[in-house]
């Protein structure tokens, strides 16, 4: 079998039935990272240390104490901090800085104490997470295996690239305002971004406190299932993190459970009764036509397996721009103030005084988006100018999180595009960054409300690029979500096509 | 004291920061100690390392619930945690973590005395906040660096503030020490000012009396010992007094109190005021606080845990024991200076000994022996410690002890006195405090048994009658003075062990015959 494009199922298979060994598959993957460097997804690689964990592993199979993610291997998102890689966040800010521990996300998928995953190492991603193209890493930008002179999407750019290049099974990302769902729909993969307080936050860099999740990316929707089951759960480290009943609804069971086929009843309509809502603001101007008709034709099919469409309003859509690109920045500049070249990090070689060491060395080590949403936040925050923005923005939030919930009062989940076009041209709007944020549109509300959004496969546009449809659940129904997206890839194979270079 | 000039009236409110007593920061796990090696007690979260989040200590917010009750404030239900942003090597996240628009404590009020006038300062809020690190120049001068020591970073301080209500520099000390009494005293703060755990800005205004709108302020920053911040404020009153007399005009400014020329001088003026872009803090949840917490809290702090009450708080415990104990108003207010004070004289109350005369617990003499005792003695020993905050070093049943035979006779006041202090040095050298049964086997080695025999005492006072007639005709010619040297020589005699009370009797009788 090949592995390259295998689900984590599979690959499970394989290594509990001895055909391929934790240490011959970590050299299968970390050999084609290293004939799809033009990708440039990976920017840290240690080729001894993951051979040392996937001997590891090898051990915990040759036990029988592996579970089902045991010896598979997953890279991480340059926002999550690790002991053995370095962390740079995308940033020359971090060049070669190194954590004295690991993230909870890659402590609780890894070998030492957690699932037992074999990292392959650290993947590229917009500065400090903040992009929609990849295009503001300081080492480069990713392409997009589908067309390298494409963006992959971004922030998660590199994780994304890697899936669809099958450089790696499973990857971590985060997600602020859409980061990993829309690069999982420009790359044609599977992505969850859960609801907010479900991933622990210790240990991912961060950007903006108050949105930042971390998801998996992986080929389908089972293997995000097992990968979240894995990531989720409780941690005292983050305040944010959530205890409750509620935020504790288990994700492999829920997903086993939820529109289950075996009824005879319900033989080949597995979502008779589910209810889609269709909001009618992620279809207006702005979309492109490839895009609407892709994700229309996915409704159809969820219609084909017993769902029915009921036309939704989420009034403030477009409100999400203005509201996000203020609140962001607003947490982004005070949360990215410790980079003052001070204890670690990046210092200037020249400078005067104290103000001018601080000053000169974010000036080198932030690059220019970054220092855009630096001046935003501060500006938004300032005396005189809180009322009007900051404090308006989270007003907006409110009632953008009470559209979702009066939605769900007719619905079951919500489905739509992810982005109103496919992936662009590398270059085509990296000078006008208002086009870019409008790109996230359909992601940001999502993101403000804190509710779980997803992005799977279902189609190709007119420049033969993936389209991503986005299913958006109420809060802590991800074993649900999931669940009706692996229906959906049941009967559809949008997430098994691969980009013929990287077969 | 230097008194307002005429025409002129003071406005002062403070500012005071306290450093809670915790054992760990209050958001990470590092150790709160102080005078360890610079940046050994600063972990991940405290260096504000990449991925590093705040997570709140309990401890923390229980010493706010404490003071709270003990000034009789508000403790807001809800309250919430906002970042207060700028740079500095110091602040290793970039911004300092506090509370800004919704505090967790609202009101409140401090009573104190001066002059024996009777005075009520408004609290307008206390918030909790973390302290920065510390920048060192010292000793580093000439190599052309600076160094930074984070183990104080992240410590949990309560910053205690008043309403511009006080107008004097004596007001503002007195408010300052009694604050002092009452977080000490609910045991949040270690008290201890050199160390920095109590720290005060004031801000003084003057205007020219019946003017109702207030002065221009300047705030003086950081000052650390109370005379020090009677005298920066008497010097800015006069500073701001003889500016406008001149026809000059008060900047609002932060300005820096100089112990050495006994004088403030400007920091930054308004003009160059930071803005701190405050934000609620995304990293923290709002901190809830229920009546439950609150209604536990107030009975760990109970004088008597069947009346809900009798708040320990010095102010109530004061009028509880002139009520249980009978002691009067200036014996009451001297004992509930300082806690451990008010400790040893409960304790040697409750203590009291069984005697031929009854139960000395409800003795009013006995009593009347453990409060002076207590006040004189305790006091003596603390003060010469000269430290706002400071360890006792005879346990409470020692001095319990001490009392207990004094008062059934078996060694004289002076006796005890200078055993207490005795016991209180050397055991402040080995560090190790000796139980009570150590007393009666002191009295009994040196032979310090009290002589209230009669027949001992007269044959004593014969013989120092005898060698001492300069003194006794001295006496005799009326010098008063003369009883005293006469007195002294017979004590010496009987080792300090005759009952004075006797000796002054016997030698007045045979004096006078």
């Amino acid at each position: 079998m090949s592995f390259a494009h295998a689900s984590l199922t599979a690959l499970r298979t394989a290594l509990d039935t001895k055909q391929v060994s934790a240490v011959e598959l970590a050299e299968f993957f970390l050999a084609r990272a290293e004939r799809a460097l033009a990708i440039n997804a990976f920017l840290h690689i240690d080729r001894g240390l993951t051979l040392q964990q996937a001997r590891a592993a090898d051990l915990r199979i040759a036990r029988f104490d592996a579970g089902p993610l045991t010896g598979i291997p997953v890279a991480h998102k340059d926002i999550f901090v690790t002991i053995d890689w370095r962390s740079t966040a995308g940033s020359r800010m971090l060049a070669g800085y190194v954590s004295p521990f690991d993230a909870a996300v890659v402590e609780k998928l890894g070998i030492g104490t957690g699932a037992g995953m074999v990292c392959l190492g650290k993947l590229n991603c917009d500065e400090f997470a903040m992009g929609s193209s990849n295009e503001n890493s300081a080492f480069g930008t990713v392409k997009n295996p589908w067309n390298l002179a494409k963006i992959p999407g971004g922030s998660s750019g590199g994780s994304a690239a890697a899936i669809a290049a099958g450089l790696t099974p499973a990857a971590t990302g985060t997600d602020t305002g859409g980061s990993l769902r829309q690069p999982a729909a420009m790359c044609g993969i599977t992505a969850i971004k859960p609801t907010y307080g479900r991933v622990s936050r210790y240990g991912m860099i961060a950007f903006a406190s108050s949105l930042d999740q971390g998801g998996p990316m992986a080929r389908s929707a089972e293997d995000c299932a097992l990968l979240l089951d894995a990531m989720a759960g409780f941690d005292e480290r983050d305040s944010t993190s959530l205890n409750t009943p509620q935020a504790q609804t288990p994700i492999l069971a829920t997903f086993s459970e939820a529109f289950a086929s075996g009824d005879s009843a319900n033989a080949g309509v597995p979502l008779k009764g589910v209810r889609i809502g269709v909001p009618k603001e992620f279809f207006g101007a702005g979309l492109a036509a490839d895009v609407a008709n892709a994700v229309d034709a996915a409704l159809a099919e969820f219609e084909k397996l017993g769902a029915t469409r009921v036309e939704i309003s989420l009034p403030r859509t477009r409100l999400a721009i203005p509201a996000y690109y203020v609140i962001a920045p607003a947490e982004a500049s005070s949360n990215l103030s410790r980079f003052d070249g001070v204890r670690y990090g990046h210092r200037a070689k020249k400078y005067h005084d104290l103000a001018g060491m601080i000053a000169n060395s974010r000036a080198e080590g932030f690059g220019a988006e970054v220092k855009r949403r630096i001046f935003t936040g501060a500006y938004v925050l300032s005396h005189g100018y809180y009322d009007a923005y900051y404090l308006q923005a989270q007003r907006v939030r409110r009632l953008i999180g009470l559209d979702f919930q009066d939605a769900f009062k007719s619905c079951d989940f919500i489905m739509g595009p992810v982005a109103p076009t496919t992936a662009w041209d590398i270059g085509a709007k990296k000078n006008n960054p208002v086009a870019m944020y409008l790109e996230d549109i359909y992601t940001l509300g999502v993101s403000l409300a804190g509710l779980p959004g997803m992005s799977v496969p279902c189609g190709f546009g007119d420049s033969k690029m993936p389209i991503g449809l986005q299913i958006i659940g109420n809060y802590f129904d991800e074993g649900r979500m999931l669940k009706a997206a692996h229906q959906y890839q049941q009967v559809t194979d949008w997430h098994k096509q691969s980009p013929a270079a990287f077969a | 004291m230097s008194a307002i000039p005429h025409g002129w009236a003071v406005v002062i409110g403070l500012e005071t920061h306290t450093q809670l007593f915790t054992a760990s920061k209050i958001f990470s796990g590092s150790s709160t100690q102080f005078g360890a090696a610079p940046n050994t007690q600063a972990n991940a979260v405290d260096l504000a390392l990449p991925g590093t989040l705040p997570v709140l200590n309990k401890a923390a917010v229980e010493c706010a619930i404490k003071f709270g009750l003990a000034v009789n404030a508000k403790i807001a239900p809800r309250s919430i945690f906002a970042r207060k942003n700028y740079f500095y090597p110091d602040l290793p996240k970039g911004y300092q973590i506090s509370q800004y628009e919704l505090p967790v404590v609202v009101g409140g009020e401090v009573k104190f005395t001066v002059n024996d006038v009777e005075k009520t300062v408004q609290l307008t809020r206390a918030h909790l906040e973390e302290d920065a690190g510390k920048s060192l120049h010292e000793g580093l001068e000439t190599s052309g660096v600076s160094g930074i020591d984070l183990n104080r970073a992240g410590t949990p301080l309560l910053e205690i503030v008043t309403e511009p209500c006080m107008h004097s520099a004596e007001e503002a000390v007195a408010y300052a020490k009694a604050l002092h009494g009452i977080v000490t005293w609910i045991g949040i703060c270690d008290g201890n000012m050199q160390e920095g755990s109590f720290r005060c800005d004031a801000n003084v205004s003057v205007r020219r009396t019946g003017e109702k709108k207030l002065g221009t302020r300047a705030e003086i920053k950081n000052v650390n010992s109370f005379r020090f911040l009677e005298r920066a404020i008497q010097f800015e009153i006069r500073r701001q007094i003889e500016l406008l007399e001149d026809g000059g005009k008060v900047v609002q400014e932060t300005r820096l109190y100089d112990s050495d020329r006994d004088e403030t001088r400007s920091m930054r003026s308004k003009e160059d005021a930071m803005d701190y872009r405050y934000f609620p803090d995304p990293d923290l949840l709002p901190l809830e606080i229920s009546a439950e917490w609150i209604n536990e809290i107030r009975g760990e702090m109970l004088i008597d845990s069947d009346d809900p009450a009798s708040l320990d708080v010095p102010e109530r415990m004061a009028s509880w024991l002139q009520s249980a104990y009978g002691v009067s108003v200036v014996e009451a207010r001297a004992l509930t200076t300082d806690h451990t004070i008010c400790g040893y004289f409960r304790e040697a109350v409750l203590n009291g000994p069984q005697t031929l005369l009854g139960d000395a617990r409800t003795n009013p003499a006995y009593i009347k022996l453990c409060a002076n005792f207590v006040i004189s003695e305790v006091n003596k020993k603390r003060n010469e410690s000269n430290e706002p905050s400071w360890k006792h070093w005879v346990s409470r049943a020692t001095a319990g002890q001490l009392i207990a035979r004094v008062f059934d006779g078996t060694i004289s006041l002076n006796i005890a006195k200078q055993i207490f202090s005795e016991f209180w040095d050397e055991d402040k050298v080995r560090a190790g405090m000796r139980g009570p049964s150590n007393v009666d086997a002191i009295i009994e080695a040196r032979g310090l048994k009290q002589v209230s025999d009669a027949g001992a005492i007269e044959k004593l006072v014969d013989d120092v009658i005898a060698a001492n007639q300069k003194s006794v005709e001295e006496y005799k010619a009326g010098k008063e003075k003369a009883l005293n040297a006469l007195f002294g020589q017979v004590m010496k005699a009987s080792n300090k062990t005759a009952n004075p009370a006797q000796v002054t009797e016997i030698l007045k009788r045979k004096l006078s015959s």
